[in-house]
């Protein structure tokens, strides 16, 4: 007679056998409809070959492939393709650059993706306050009053690292305006003498 | 039009846009009747994603109403009310030829670890998403599918991805009768993948989270059992002595790039931006399966290396099982299980919010304020 005390870990079987197929049917709407793993959708993981509905070999190329960014792990611009925001100034070059110069295996080709996300998301704020319809640090911001924001967060462990999120968002809106004054402190210290 | 549209991180408001135009013999122009917001949305509006572009439209999960089609479209008509993948996929490459849809080599220029995924970057080809009026749809003749008429408009916009992928990830774990299942992540993909793990002949399901919203919905809704995080003091070890010090036969990662429970892989993965996201839970995962089990990996992650223990995964002999989710796939027998009654997805929706309130719905939806677990945008309810 083995020690109750041993847990199922370190005995031949599970100590605890699994209810019975009546029992989880009783409980469990549906238990075991799927119970054949070869009956399953995803199953065998290769069906060949997938009834798609698609009536060509290769499709049709849609026009505009012409200097569009392109991955060079592609042995060309794919025949259908986003066109939505293309690239465009500073951020389109260092994208541009990305995608010609680093294959999707080599950490420059995202982290000069997400440089040339700020640099354009920088440039869009900046632009947006001529515009007269400038956009503020956060969006969404007023559902903290009106969505219960203190009484959500009321004992949840994520309170710690969101109380970061004010830094994340408006670190670089702080840091920037700090610089702006560095600088034009300094420009009139240098015009007076 | 009006359209979500992206302004940078934390940054989203509703703008005027140009209705999409036919850009292929294939495409098709959906007037979009109710979109959502997913989880992995959450990972561009945080700004974890490459090549996120200023002005673009997010929104994978939508259902509407075909309003054009290119001149090569058989399969569709205008007027059709259509439920739209959230592949953008060929139907004729090598990976679509053999079923995976979410692999399509022939729709993302940007990238070749990824398909395309409508309003989800450039880095998955750079499509315009359905958080907005109209939508253009590729590949008309293979993606959409006819709404059934019995189906609940919630239902099926779940079903484009959220609902779909839950089952996909059960599928993942490779369930045997019997077998405990760990579902780590009560959002909407989790508490679906936690309900089809039952069909699969799971004996036990344990979800694991720490807002107590979402472990109340997956004890009603998924019938599991739960872990609240928060409540114990290391989840591996509770996971443990919940199976007898042996590990869960199968553990779902339901949770994805911005999970909780380690502040340091949160602030170096998310607020940092130092990894392609949090692996906390896929740590959680391989820490808490047994040795020889299998760990189904359906969170989003990004493609920026993360922190992995990747050797315990090794020494542990676990089967690592995971993809972007084929969704049109599962849809035959999804159908079915919707139309019994064995899932139910839309108990998984809680909030509707009109189109042009979506910068709140992001707010609400990221924080997690107000009990939301799935937000639905409504786009003509203004």
């Amino acid at each position: 007679m083995t020690d109750p005390d041993i847990p199922s870990a370190y005995l031949r079987d599970k100590r605890t056998p699994p209810p019975s197929r009546e029992e989880l049917r009783a409980r469990i709407p549906g238990w075991g409809a799927d119970l054949d793993p070869a009956d399953r959708p995803s199953y065998p993981k290769l069906q060949y070959p997938a009834d798609t509905g698609a009536h060509w070999d290769f499709p049709e190329r849609q026009p505009g492939s012409e200097g569009r960014e392109h991955s060079i792990e592609h042995a060309f611009v794919t025949p259908v393709f986003g066109t939505a925001q293309p690239l465009h100034g500073l951020s389109g070059a260092i994208r541009r650059y990305a995608y010609a110069r680093f294959s999707e295996g080599r950490l420059a080709h995202w982290l000069l993706l997400i440089v040339g996300d700020r640099v354009e998301a920088w440039g869009s704020t900046l632009r947006s306050f001529a515009s007269g319809r400038p956009v503020p640090p956060a969006t969404g911001l007023e559902t903290e009053f009106t969505r219960g924001g203190l009484r959500s967060r009321r004992g949840r462990s994520d309170v710690r690292h969101q109380l970061l999120d004010p830094v994340v968002v408006a670190g670089p809106w702080v840091a920037g305006a700090g610089a702006a004054v560095l600088g034009v402190r300094k420009v009139l210290r240098s015009v007076r003498g | 039009m009006r359209a979500m549209v992206y302004r940078g991180p934390y940054k989203v408001r509703v703008e005027d846009k140009d209705v999409p135009s036919i850009e292929h013999p294939n495409d098709a122009i959906v007037r979009v009747t109710l979109a959502a917001i997913c989880g992995s949305d959450l990972h561009l509006y945080h700004g974890l994603m490459p090549d996120t572009r200023i002005g673009h439209t997010f929104g994978h999960e939508f259902i509407g109403v075909v309003e054009q089609v290119g001149p090569s479209v058989q399969n569709l008509q205008v007027g059709d009310r259509v439920m739209v993948p959230f592949n953008v996929f060929c139907g004729s490459c090598w990976y679509c030829a053999r079923g995976l849809y979410s692999n399509c080599h022939n729709v993302n220029p940007n990238a070749t670890a990824v398909g395309g995924i409508y309003g989800y970057s450039h880095t998955t080809g750079g499509y315009d998403g359905g958080q907005s009026q109209y939508v253009r749809v590729p590949f008309a003749d293979v993606g959409p599918v006819r709404i059934p008429d019995w189906m609940h408009d919630e239902d099926a916009v779940c079903l484009t991805d959220a609902a779909a992928t839950g089952y996909f990830g059960a599928q993942l774990g490779e369930i045997a009768e019997g077998d405990t299942v760990v579902v780590l992540g009560a959002g909407p993909v989790g508490l679906v993948a936690a309900q089809s793990a039952w069909l699969m002949g799971a004996g036990r399901v344990i979800v694991v989270d720490h807002l107590a919203e979402r472990l109340e919905k997956a004890r009603t809704m998924a019938y599991a059992e739960t872990i609240d995080y928060d409540e114990v003091d290391d989840v591996v070890v509770e996971m443990k002595k919940q199976t007898d010090y042996l590990g869960a036969d199968v553990v779902i990662e339901a949770a994805g790039a911005e999970a909780d429970g380690n502040f340091l892989q949160q602030v170096t993965g998310t607020k940092l931006k130092l990894q392609g996201g949090s692996p906390v839970a896929l740590n959680w995962a391989i820490d808490g399966v047994r040795k020889g089990g299998t760990v189904s990996v359906v969170g989003a992650y990004g493609p920026i290396p993360n922190a992995v223990k990747f050797g315990d995964a090794l020494n542990k002999g676990l089967t690592l099982r995971m993809n972007q989710t084929p969704v049109k796939r599962q849809w035959p027998r999804m159908f079915e299980h919707v139309r019994n009654g064995h899932l139910t997805p839309r108990e998984v929706v809680t909030h509707r919010f009109p189109l042009e309130e979506i910068a709140e719905a992001y707010h609400v939806f990221s924080a997690k304020l107000d009990g939301c677990i799935k937000p639905v945008i409504v786009p003509d309810a203004a």
